[in-house]
């Protein structure tokens, strides 16, 4: 290479960097450095706004998340050893008097209960947990990604392959399962508020009508049961647009031969599916489960908008939780232990999913 | 067993008619291959027999039983693919024997077969292999065996070889033409290529606008091609056609001779032009020689002829060796 090309080279690579430097630098600022920045907050005790300066306190924030503790309890007795009972159910001690300033059990100072088990001999084992509403969180954000990653994928397979046909107007069903991607999640959600609403919501009114007023009106959002399934529901039906067209590009490079020879050899419908499409989608659904699986981990703004956590904390999410610790409760430094432990379990879950996907070949 | 017929087939895609009305009988055993330029039909023929491709009227019988809205899989048929088609999970094997996987036969029973096809097409020693670790020859004699173990009364073929390199192409061409005289079943071969037609066929069929243009033996449509387009196609280098005065000196309106039965005189000829360039083969010499009034003329000459470019020839044209055509028909002499 001469010189001239050298210099020629080197412009080139100059307008390109030039180029790129505005992107570079809102990805630094608004991404690089919040990232490091969540690392090192969480090894502190910074609050939002406070007069007193920022102190190292290693992993104490980590352990106030994730502290978990034991209790066994023996039923109460009476003077004569017999087992004290309460409404024919053996009655125990308060776990009060083992959490609050108990000398005897320091380690489960503060914590509170989170739920108890049954054991031979009428004795119970009490879990508790030093931050019992980060617990339930936890729960409820793996429970969503376990329901909603299979259902939502397998869900926008099926509807894929209902597509993935030369109809006449196929277009027009195309659109319809992806419309609701292009609608922002917050919308959505406002929306699905009212079809959820426990006196006049379009979904009780409709189960009213085909059960002839069999189905009581339910609060779907304002029951601890139905509220977490609510809103998997309701965020199955909003992502399964944009999975399903990553199916179905999947779906498009396998082909056509292959089904021919198929039909040939004289295949069932399952057969063609679990011989020809399902290993021919392999690539696709390792890049479907990963995305699905990140985008569930990140629950909010329908938590946010529909149900602020609520009732008594049943759709409590990790992403939700940080938020309200971060901003609501000026505790930065909690609010960026949780956003560190996020990025752990979907760092962890991610390497699992691409060791149990790996080519064996 | 394996004859094939077609009875007034018509396809139509919408309203582009593809094959206007199509009869066509191919005796059991023969090789008959389907040839014909690139949109000419042939392949929606081929696929028309598989069961592929639906008829838009007509019927289609093999071994005399009406298969028109039969399933591919009823037709006793297997076919191969220009993209030898084999699935890229599975080992050589298993597609091989795909077939019977599906119509879950005993283990033992499918080793058999599977050893049987990869014994008559040399694949033993690949049978754990992946498709993406063999070659591409390799690779159709897989497609091949798949077809094998089908143990089908016809055979279709869909211009195989077309990924093929050169010399690979002559060789699977004599493979194809054993594995047709040893297992003896019916063979539909569909191809542009009017060399595999030539050198493989007992039968070519040779389409145009999906339309049978002729029907026979190679040598036939060599010797004696009945319309213009065939005479064209059949033979390489190209037929020439003279038209103009020296076409109706012999009362017609295109004159054809092969370039290998034109001669090559310095004295005196028929035509005299200049020679444009000689291409030297080794076997033989193809010479284009430019004429003011015709053109291009190609002449075929043997191979240790050494020419000047740029020198004037005399051409002759034998009269046994001419082909006379009048509106695009072959006048019978």
């Amino acid at each position: 290479m001469n010189a001239e090309q050298l210099a020629a080279r080197r412009r080139q690579n100059r307008a390109g960097w030039a180029m790129a430097l505005p992107a570079c630098l809102l990805i630094f600022a608004f991404l690089i450095t919040p990232f490091f920045m969540a690392f090192g907050l969480s090894l502190t005790n910074q609050r939002l706004i406070s007069p007193n300066p920022a102190e190292f306190v290693g992993l104490r924030n980590f352990e106030r998340l994730l502290g978990v503790g034991l209790l066994t309890l023996d039923p109460l007795r009476d003077e004569n050893g017999e087992v004290r009972l309460k409404g024919g159910e053996p009655e125990y001690p308060r776990i009060r008097s083992f959490t609050r300033g108990n000398p005897d059990y320091p380690r489960l100072n503060r914590m509170r209960e989170w739920f108890r088990i049954d054991l031979p001999g009428d004795r119970q084992l009490v879990v508790l947990a030093k931050d019992l509403v980060f617990i339930k969180a936890l729960k409820n954000t793996v429970l969503f990604v376990a329901v909603v990653a299979p259902v939502q994928s397998g869900l926008a397979l099926i509807l894929a392959l209902l597509i993935n046909r030369p109809l006449r107007g196929i277009n027009v069903f195309r659109t319809i399962y992806f419309a609701p991607v292009v609608i922002s999640m917050v919308v959505v959600a406002m929306l699905w508020r009212f079809i959820y609403d426990g006196q006049n919501g379009i979904l009780n009114s409709l189960l009213g009508i085909f059960s002839f007023g069999a189905i009581e009106p339910i609060s779907w959002l304002g029951n601890t049961s139905t509220a977490l399934p609510a809103i998997m529901a309701m965020s199955v039906w909003q992502g399964v647009g944009f999975h399903m067209v990553i199916w179905l590009s999947g779906l498009q490079t396998i082909p056509q031969p292959l089904y021919e020879v198929a039909r040939i050899e004289g295949a069932t419908g399952w057969q063609t599916f679990r011989y020809v499409t399902w290993p021919g989608l392999r690539n696709t659904a390792i890049l479907v489960m990963v995305i699905i699986t990140m985008q569930a981990f990140t629950l909010y703004p329908q938590v946010q908008v529909m149900t602020r956590g609520g009732p008594l904390d049943s759709t409590q999410s990790l992403v939700f939780q940080a938020v309200v610790r971060g901003y609501e409760k000026q505790d930065i430094a909690g609010g960026s232990a949780i956003s560190v432990l996020l990025f752990l379990f979907v760092l962890a879950i991610s390497l699992f999913q691409r060791y149990l996907t790996r080519d064996r070949d | 067993m394996g004859q094939v017929l077609l009875k007034s087939v018509r396809k139509s895609f919408g309203s582009a008619e593809v094959i206007p009305d199509l009869s066509l009988a191919i005796p059991d055993g023969s090789f008959t291959v389907l040839v014909g330029p690139s949109g000419c039909g042939k392949s929606t023929i081929l696929r028309m027999i598989a069961g592929l491709e639906d008829v838009s009227s007509g019927t289609i019988k093999i071994n005399d039983r009406d298969v028109t809205y039969r399933e591919p899989s009823q037709r006793g048929i297997a076919m191969v693919f220009q993209s030898y088609a084999l699935y890229p999970h599975m080992t050589v094997a298993e597609n091989i024997g795909f077939g019977m996987i599906l119509a879950k036969r005993p283990k033992a029973e499918i080793n058999k077969r599977v050893g049987e096809a990869a014994a008559i097409l040399r694949l033993e020693h690949l049978l754990d292999r992946k498709p993406k670790q063999l070659s591409g020859g390799q690779r159709q004699r897989v497609a091949i065996g798949r077809a094998i173990t089908r143990d089908p009364q016809v055979f279709l073929f869909d211009e195989p070889l077309s990924n093929l390199d050169a010399s690979l192409r002559g060789q699977m061409r004599v493979e194809l033409a054993e594995l047709h005289s040893k297992i003896g079943a019916t063979m539909i071969y569909v191809t542009h290529d009017q060399v595999e037609a030539m050198t493989m066929a007992d039968q070519i069929v040779v389409l145009n606008n999906g339309r049978i243009e002729q029907q026979g033996m190679p040598m036939e449509l060599y010797i004696a091609p009945k319309t213009r387009f065939v005479a064209g196609f059949i033979g390489a280098p190209s037929m020439n056609f003279f038209e103009g005065s020296i076409a109706s000196q012999h009362d017609c309106d295109a004159l054809g001779v092969r370039p290998e039965h034109i001669g090559l005189r310095d004295d005196d000829g028929d035509l005299t032009g200049r020679i444009r360039h000689a291409e030297q083969l080794g076997s033989d010499t193809i010479i284009y020689v430019h004429h003011d009034d015709y053109g291009q003329i190609t002449v075929r000459a043997e191979g240790n002829r050494v020419l000047d470019i740029g020198s004037t020839v005399h051409l002759t044209l034998p009269a046994e060796h001419l082909h006379r055509f009048r509106n695009g028909f072959r006048i019978q002499d």
